[in-house]
């Protein structure tokens, strides 16, 4: 019952452009990073164009451990309901990261119906195939 | 007093009946229901002179107004965010008319929700929402409004230690009222709080019998000024207020990144807006008519517009009587989008109009003011209508 792609389909790969590459040529490289302020320091995801906060737009991205917990989850169960290229059930969670910002991403290596709030999660690198690496997250001991 | 109240009024409407295959393009179906409330309102296409469209379906202003003849336009726009639409595009057009830049202005939307089955297209082209959204959802499996939805609603259960079993309730009633309503997709098909607890989970925290319902149907409205309505046949439905609200950090359905992901806050300020600018209180507001795209927002509503304090919407709806039509407040009485159809919200301000009109499946008696809030986790609209 853990996470699974179905092979043979093709999924909906990122859209990458300015504002957003860094998230993904990190990834790419199995680092998580977060995007952050270079003028105020406040950190960001999804990135944005122009820090909300101060209005800089010299956004710079900063390495994240990739830990945090879930804040809260869905659990795609019947197979005509979710994404034709992942395996139903498949879960996708909102992991708030320990530096305070929240990430979407599927829970992997586990039961999907066995997640809960606030359990403890780290980043993992799945590369899908040639093209597409993603982030996931895993459950951790504390 | 605010500059806009009582000055413009719903004065015609017309809809194209649901279904689940229509068989016309979206175009074809505006017109049909454009050409409806002309008549309803006994008016000609020459008397148009402003439309309002939704703006992300197949179908522009200009294809309609060209199809029917309708020249001499004064005024035009489009609103986009589908609940967070219907109500803005109703507000739009009374700020139009009370201004005096158009004298009878249309406001359509048309889908083909069930039939078209947008999701079902090839995924590699999915591309019809910003590039952000995409991009940090879609890959992950997030492609629909039930798993996005889905997260608030799961924190929102955690948070206040719900059981979801009572939200079998909206549903019940919601499906009683659209089982008396003909052109609902349920006419004569109620269903109960146990069939509620006996359907399926597809992605869980919902229950199959807590979505609402996709179709193909048109609703449309034509505003005037108050004056002008009073010479019209039907009964005008005054717009006492509208609202409209999107919020700091706002996302179309995926706003997970503030403190509180649990509360509506665009429909806290749409509902404060509403009361501020009508003047009148949660007392003199006869029923409501809200967003059910799912069946949990309801209570989740019911708190953020005022009618009840956070965290007990649930059992403000618990048993359902309350919320009935026979209930201290109706919600929905036409179905709403879980019992008749989902038309984004045109047709939460549709059966408003009924009650005001005295013509709905469900009549409720007395009604003078109604409340319509459409639109959750996203840019959020309302109306405060009386008769």
């Amino acid at each position: 019952m853990t996470f699974k792609y179905i092979p043979g389909i093709p999924l909906v790969h990122p859209v990458v452009d300015r504002c957003n590459r860094g998230f993904w040529e990190s990834i790419n490289n199995h680092v998580l990073s977060i995007q952050r302020c270079q003028t105020c320091g406040l950190r960001l995801h999804p990135p944005r164009p122009m820090c909300p906060r101060c209005l800089a737009t010299n956004m710079g991205w900063e390495p994240s451990p990739g830990r945090g917990v879930v804040h809260t989850w869905v659990n795609f169960v019947y197979d005509r309901a979710g994404y034709p290229g992942i395996k139903c059930p498949y879960a996708v969670a909102t992991v708030e990261l320990d530096e305070g910002v929240r990430i979407l991403s599927n829970i992997v290596e586990m039961d999907p119906a066995d997640v809960y709030i606030g359990m403890p999660v780290e980043a993992v690198f799945t590369d899908v195939n040639k093209e597409l690496t993603l982030v996931h997250f895993k459950k951790r001991d504390k | 007093m605010d500059f806009l109240k009582d000055k413009a009024a719903i004065v015609g409407m017309g809809i194209y009946k649901f279904s689940k295959d229509s068989d016309l393009t979206e175009t074809d179906m505006a017109c049909r229901s454009i050409r409806s409330a002309l008549d309803d309102a006994g008016l000609t296409p020459d008397g148009i002179d402003g439309i309002i469209v939704y703006a992300e379906e197949d179908y522009d202003d200009i294809d309609i107004t060209r199809a029917m003849g309708i020249g001499n336009m004064t005024y035009y726009g489009d609103v986009r965010w589908d609940g967070g639409a219907s109500c803005s595009m109703v507000l739009r057009a009374a700020m139009a008319v009370a201004s005096g830049s158009a004298n009878y202005i249309v406001v359509v939307k048309s889908v083909n929700d069930a039939s078209l089955k947008r999701v079902k297209k090839d995924w590699g082209e999915l591309r019809s929402w910003p590039a952000a959204q995409e991009t940090f959802y879609n890959p992950y499996g997030l492609t629909s409004d039930d798993g996005r939805i889905g997260m608030n609603v799961r924190r929102y259960i955690h948070e206040h230690n719900i059981n979801s079993d009572s939200f079998g309730w909206v549903t019940q009633v919601l499906r009683e009222n659209g089982a008396k309503n003909p052109n609902s997709m349920f006419y004569e098909k109620p269903v109960s709080h146990k069939d509620y607890l006996e359907s399926k989970i597809k992605v869980e925290p919902f229950r199959e019998l807590d979505y609402s319902c996709p179709v193909d149907g048109s609703i449309a409205f034509i505003v005037a000024t108050a004056e002008k309505a009073k010479r019209l046949k039907r009964r005008p439905a005054y717009i006492m207020a509208g609202a409209q609200s999107m919020v700091k950090g706002t996302q179309f359905k995926t706003s997970y990144y503030k403190s509180s992901i649990t509360d509506l806050h665009a429909t806290e300020i749409v509902a404060k807006t509403l009361f501020e600018k009508s003047g009148v209180t949660h007392k003199d507001i006869d029923m409501l008519q809200i967003e059910d795209e799912f069946a949990p927002l309801v209570p989740m509503q019911l708190e953020s517009l005022g009618f009840c304090e956070r965290g007990k919407g649930v059992d403000f709806i618990e048993g359902g009587d309350r919320i009935s039509v026979s209930g201290e407040l109706p919600v929905n009485t036409s179905g709403g989008s879980i019992g008749e159809g989902n038309l984004h919200g045109m047709n939460h301000i549709a059966e408003a109009v009924n009650q005001l009109r005295e013509t709905s499946t469900s009549q409720v008696k007395d009604v003078e003011k109604i409340l319509v809030a459409t639109g959750v986790f996203g840019p959020t609209s309302g109306l405060i209508l009386r008769r």
